[in-house]
């Protein structure tokens, strides 16, 4: 019965969240807790001579200051430093020697009886270093380009398809040409809450761990390794988390140091990151790009070369799927594309919404707009010219693609028939109003999970899994799919989450977790639905005894003969006659690789823009958008919205005001507040509108789901840049597109 | 090749207080007198203790939230006699003798303040970490009753960053409590 899914439902997780009563990592009342406080480094490569600790040591109320002179032995190898999200290299190991790698990096944790306390006595250590020559300047270096190391996790990031084609031959051939350097900062997540881990030391060396994570058993994995403890001596829970857009994808640095704090001390620890530290870890790495477009005069692409420097750190090879997109949005017969890494002494760059996808589709999405000018063909109609159903680098046809529909649509409510293809052509007042557009793409995938459904002893549905809700609206699309799989109201289905007890998920992360987890919730649900027919037939005086599975139904909390409804045995009945207990199932689903091996899978949109720019301040300001979306199918029209509204702010942040800015001198991140590290306020965003068109996609998993989390942002900033080249003339390659470069 | 530069003594964290006491003396504890959500709470606090401090560590109230603690972001957002603040600014010792307004205590007998039902119907949040801090600051707009138009409630909520980007749903919430507001 399908009551739930598809309708605008809200937020199961919503009174919780608009009472204060959503509980996040650091707001676990524990007794007898103390409070960590970490010393960052202040030079961005050398090593410690030394760290003088007596001044904050002889407060009253300051416990311990832990340096790497006085940590504990730890785990020897990498291995054991690796998480799920891990790229090739060898892991940061906090506290681990006197070297450091990065500016921030953590290498003191002052704990104190009090959070003031702790902050007090941070100020009274004093460090000396031996300082060397660091290297941060990107541009400066990118002589020292190479290809990425390969490892695990090049299997989901796998390297630049093989050329296909001659392109030098195409591009010289080719009557239209154009060729660009597009460049866009490093970025970080800075979601709302700050990283933050309360550990909870219990009898017999146990901990439980409130952390903030992608992944309740990633953190587990990791603190299990390097402490060398069994998997049920662990256990972290992150029911609710505020924000993490990638962040949370890998064990952050405040996880490992209140676990070792809290196990030396034996005491229960809390250590909370400042804003300031949240520049500090992963971020989205500086990246380079180079396109050449060759074209026919009637706009058929014949020719592209792709090549992306992208900056990492010097222990560890991250990498992001830049360069492939060409291949998978146009039919292009002549391709080359190349990827390589610039090591420099940061930190390691992490996965921060739609990775790699919203670097190199948008820098793609420019290039065919110049394209498109130079032709004289509109931006809309050269997509379409090129338009593809097969993904070309994987030869292989898409799942679907409503990309047509997207144009179509957007287009229409955009109102983009009424554009004048003439740049500088429109202005209101003292303004100058472009419309550009842009295509987004972003994989559809599933991954492996397993979930668990149990009927209470009270009748009421408890489903769980250990994935997460980071904002997403997990909670409640998997509540919906379980109610409507057993046909329940949703009033009596609770579904749990964030807890590393609960049945095996992966980190949350890539759009995949309404694919994947969705799939496990509607498995284990189909699976309790079997088990609990089955009992239902043994049933004194049943009313299924000649009955089959397919001869029943799962509505409002009964089950029932298609036949004829009437005839009934409610969940509550069947549950009564188990002796007082429980009826639970547990089940893993797993993607059908046979079948998906034959088709490329993705989520497309089209994103259309209005721009106002000042042009005696050179401001932007984003009036008006348009997303139209094809992501499958919808389970939840209210948070699938936002979702993409979300994605939409990250946009036009992208585009007009996101950057992390390096000073070189010091090596350090220097814009690292919420007050110089610009995103949008309410007033910079302005009318924002999604469509959902229809997409039916019977291959890409069983609930035909796309995944929302990233597509919403991939379209925008190239929308944003051509509207801007559209109502200025100018064309800006390098984004964020700030005032100076517009002057 | 790695060039030795020198020896650097630096200060690793800058402290307002360092230089104001003489060293390794902290600052006494008082009794600080606290009416929050209508109940009193007696605390004994240093002055370095901010109000957003006293409500999340000392007296749980962790529906008040800390983004930056720097305001910057205003997530620590509550209401001092019916106006909205950064309780990240404010020390709790200079909130005595004030009544404090926390999302804890917003929703009355009859359930949830109308800015909590219409957050929740147009689902205007995502993580919902900066929510208690939007649905305040909100409440504080309301009172101070300058915003007339939806231009107006975007300016006069921009002390309120919210990164999951729920801006266009939090203006139609607020918009329509608002014509509640007037329509009544
Ligand atoms: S925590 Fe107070 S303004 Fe950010
Ligand atoms: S809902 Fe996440 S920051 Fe606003």
């Amino acid at each position: 019965m399908i009551t739930y899914v598809g309708k605008p439902v809200n937020r199961v997780d919503g009174v919780a969240k608009v009472t204060g009563k959503a509980k996040y990592a650091a707001e676990y009342k524990v007794p007898d807790l103390v409070h960590g406080w970490v010393i960052s480094s202040e030079i961005a490569k050398g090593t410690i001579t030394r760290i003088q600790t007596d001044e904050a040591l002889q407060l009253p109320g300051v416990i311990q200051v832990f340096t790497h002179e006085n940590r504990p032995d730890l785990a020897w190898f990498d291995l054991s430093y690796k998480d799920q999200d891990a790229p090739p290299g060898s892991p940061f190991r906090p506290l681990r020697d006197a070297e450091i790698k990065f500016s921030g990096q953590p290498i003191a944790l002052v704990v104190a009886e009090t959070l003031e306390l702790a902050r007090y006595a941070a100020s009274l250590i004093r460090v000396e270093y031996e300082v060397e020559n660091h290297e941060t300047e990107f541009e400066a270096h990118l002589s020292r380009a190479r290809d990425p190391k390969l490892g695990l996790a090049s299997l989901l990031k796998p390297p630049p398809p093989k050329p296909r084609g001659n392109f030098d031959e195409a591009f010289a051939a080719a009557p239209v040409q154009v060729s660009g350097e597009y460049v866009h900062s490093a970025e970080h997540h800075n979601p709302m809450e700050m990283f933050a881990s309360t550990v909870v030391y219990e009898k017999n060396d146990k901990l439980t761990i409130y952390d903030k994570t992608q992944g309740a058993q990633n953190s587990q994995l990791y603190v299990s390794q390097v402490f060398g403890l069994s998997f049920k001596d662990v256990r972290v829970i992150s029911s609710y988390i505020g924000g993490a857009f990638g962040s949370g994808l890998r064990p952050q640095y405040q996880l490992f140091l209140a676990v070792l704090a809290a196990r030396e001390l034996r005491r229960s620890v809390r250590v909370s990151l400042t804003r300031q530290q949240m520049f500090t870890f992963g971020h989205r790495p500086v990246t380079i790009q180079d396109i050449k477009l060759g074209a026919s005069e009637d706009g058929t692409i014949t020719a592209i070369r792709h090549d992306a420097f992208a900056e990492t750190s010097r222990f560890e090879d991250y990498t992001e799927i830049v360069v492939n997109w060409s291949g998978m949005l146009y039919p292009i017969p002549n391709s080359k594309l190349t990827y390589k890494l610039v090591p420099l002494d940061v930190f390691t760059p992490l996965d921060m919404r739609a990775p790699g996808g919203v670097t190199g589709v948008p820098a793609l999405e420019c290039a065919i707009d110049e394209l498109a000018f130079k032709l004289g063909i509109d931006p809309v109609e050269l997509r379409l010219k090129n338009y593809t159903d097969r993904d070309m680098d994987a030869d292989l046809p898409y799942s679907s693609k409503e990309l047509r529909e997207c144009f179509r649509q957007g287009a229409e409510r955009f109102g983009w028939a009424n554009r004048n293809p003439q740049p500088r052509s429109t202005r209101r007042g003292h303004t100058l109003i472009g419309w550009g557009m842009a295509t987004g793409i972003w994989d559809a995938t599933q991954g492996p999970a397993r979930a668990e459904a149990v009927l209470t002893v009270n009748g009421k549905l408890r489903v769980s899994s250990a994935t997460a809700d980071i904002g997403t609206g997990t909670y409640t699309i998997m509540t919906q799919i379980a109610a409507d799989t057993l046909g329940m109201p949703i009033a009596d289905v609770l579904f749990k989450l964030g807890d590393s007890d609960m049945p095996l998920a992966p980190i949350e992360g890539g759009s995949w977790t309404a694919a994947t987890v969705g799939s496990a919730v509607k498995v284990a649900c189909e699976e309790l639905g079997k088990k609990l027919f089955k009992m239902a037939r043994k049933m004194k005086n049943s009313p299924f005894a000649r009955a089959n599975l397919d001869d029943v139904l799962f509505a409002d909390a009964h089950i029932r003969l298609k036949s004829d409804p009437s005839v009934a045995v409610s969940l509550r009945e069947i549950v009564d006659q188990n002796g007082g207990h429980a009826v639970s199932e547990t089940s893993t689903s797993t993607p059908n690789f046979l079948k998906l091996r034959k088709y490329a899978r993705s989520a497309h949109s089209a994103a259309f823009v209005e721009v106002e720019v000042d042009e005696d301040f050179g401001t932007v300001r984003v009036t008006r958008a348009v997303t139209a979306v094809a992501g499958g199918r919808i389970l939840n029209p209210k948070t699938a919205r936002s979702q993409i509204l979300g994605g939409m702010v990250w946009g036009i942040s992208k585009a007009l005001e996101e950057e992390s800015v390096l000073d070189h001198q010091f090596g350090r991140f220097m814009n690292h507040s919420l007050a110089e590290y610009h995103v949008p306020v309410n007033a910079d965003i302005q009318n924002l509108d999604v469509i959902f068109v229809d997409e039916t996609d019977t291959i890409v998993n069983p609930l035909g789901v796309k995944g929302l989390g990233e597509i919403g942002i991939v379209a925008m900033p190239a929308a944003i840049a051509n509207a801007v080249f559209h109502a200025t003339g100018k064309r800006i390659r390098n984004l964020p597109i700030t005032l100076d470069k517009l002057l | 090749m790695v060039s030795i530069l020198g020896i650097l003594t630096m200060q690793t964290t800058l402290s307002p207080e360092s230089g104001v006491r003489p060293k390794n003396t902290l600052p006494e504890k008082n009794t600080v007198t606290l009416t929050i959500n209508g109940s009193v709470h007696q605390l004994e606090l240093a002055p370095w203790t901010t109000l957003l401090d006293a409500l999340r560590e000392y007296l749980h109230l962790t529906g008040t939230k800390k983004g930056c603690d720097h305001g910057q972001c205003g997530a620590c957002t509550v209401l001092v006699d019916g106006k909205r603040i950064n309780s990240c600014l404010t020390l709790a010792v200079m909130k005595q003798d004030t009544e404090i307004l926390t999302i804890e205590g917003l929703a009355g007998e009859n359930g949830l303040h109308p800015l909590q039902t219409a957050f929740i119907e147009h689902d205007a949040y995502q993580c919902g970490y900066c929510t208690p801090g939007q649905i305040c600051s909100a409440v504080g707009m309301i009172n101070e009753g300058h915003a007339k138009t939806t231009d107006d409630i975007r300016e006069l909520m921009s002390g309120n960053i919210c990164r999951c980007g729920a801006y266009p749903h939090i203006v139609d919430a607020i918009e329509e409590v608002m014509q509640l507001d007037s329509n009544a």
